[in-house]
């Protein structure tokens, strides 16, 4: 269980399941659950480079950085997705579509 | 002993992989809220496998208590609140699978051909060393510049989600 390649399999799955979501689902909401399971593939590669392919933390620093940017990211798209439901009555991805109004 | 590590490493990697299934494929939006609460815990436990505690702590107070609070108050805000049957339709479903299956065989022969070298099979260190004090000491020297900018970011995008979250009456059209 304890080798690179586990963790690398595991972070692979989730960013194509990610990937998927992002792909495939309608609901803006959805489609943002979707982008974090990337970001969080994308901290789980980090954190096992660091672990296993280096000393010291630089890799943790990296994932550290991954959430800072994750948070702020989901607090500016549900903003926008509020909007998005005030104008629209709707938070489906498909039905943004207009520029201007 | 060592079948019992394993065995709990391999149930934390399932409870991941299987609430993103969920998140990803499940027809009713709430349910896949709340099944990314598995995802990011099982992430967290392997943060912990990969002796990194601070990132895992962090993980779970960024990931779960905040940004999985804040799409939970985006689906129930974007949606009519009485029902808690909200559907999620999908679109593409079986032509998405064509680049993503692309993709995850690409992955997966680079993931499995390359030597990755390094200490691949490292067995895990006799007294993991907490990361708390290695990681801040590396925040306050080496990353100050992006941590200043991160900060920064923060802020920005915290005003921002406010202006733009903010009911506004429209005034002349």
């Amino acid at each position: 269980m304890n080798n690179l390649t586990t963790y690398l399999a595991i972070s692979a799955i989730l960013f194509l399941l990610g990937l998927l979501a992002m792909m495939t689902r309608k609901n803006a909401v959805s489609v943002l659950m979707g982008v974090e399971l990337v970001l969080n593939s994308a901290g789980l590669n980090f954190v096992a480079f660091n672990r296993f392919n280096g000393g010291g933390v630089n890799g943790q620093a990296a994932a550290l950085f991954i959430m800072i940017i994750a948070a702020a990211e989901a607090a500016v798209a549900l903003a926008i997705f509020l909007n998005l439901y005030r104008l629209k009555a709707t938070a489906e991805v498909d039905k943004a579509d207009t520029l201007q109004w | 002993m060592e079948l019992l590590k394993n065995l709990i490493f391999y149930l934390f990697v399932v409870l991941t992989i299987g609430s993103a299934c969920v998140v990803v494929f499940h027809k009713r939006i709430i349910y896949s809220a709340f099944a990314l609460l598995g995802a990011f815990f099982g992430v967290a436990a392997l943060y912990l496998y990969l002796q990194a505690d601070f990132l895992a702590a962090s993980q779970v107070l960024i990931y779960v208590g905040g940004i999985l609070t804040l799409i939970i108050f985006g689906v129930f805000l974007t949606a009519k609140i009485t029902t808690l049957e909200i559907p999620d339709e999908t679109h593409q479903r079986y032509l998405a699978l064509i680049p993503v299956g692309l993709l995850g065989v690409g992955l997966f022969w680079m993931i499995f051909s390359t030597p990755w070298g390094g200490q691949a099979g490292m067995p895990v260190l006799p007294d993991p060393q907490p990361t708390t004090q290695a990681l801040g000491k590396l925040l306050l020297t080496d990353y100050l510049v992006p941590f200043e900018v991160a900060s920064m970011l923060l802020l920005a995008a915290l005003i921002g989600a406010m202006r733009l979250a903010r009911f506004y009456k429209k005034e002349n059209d």
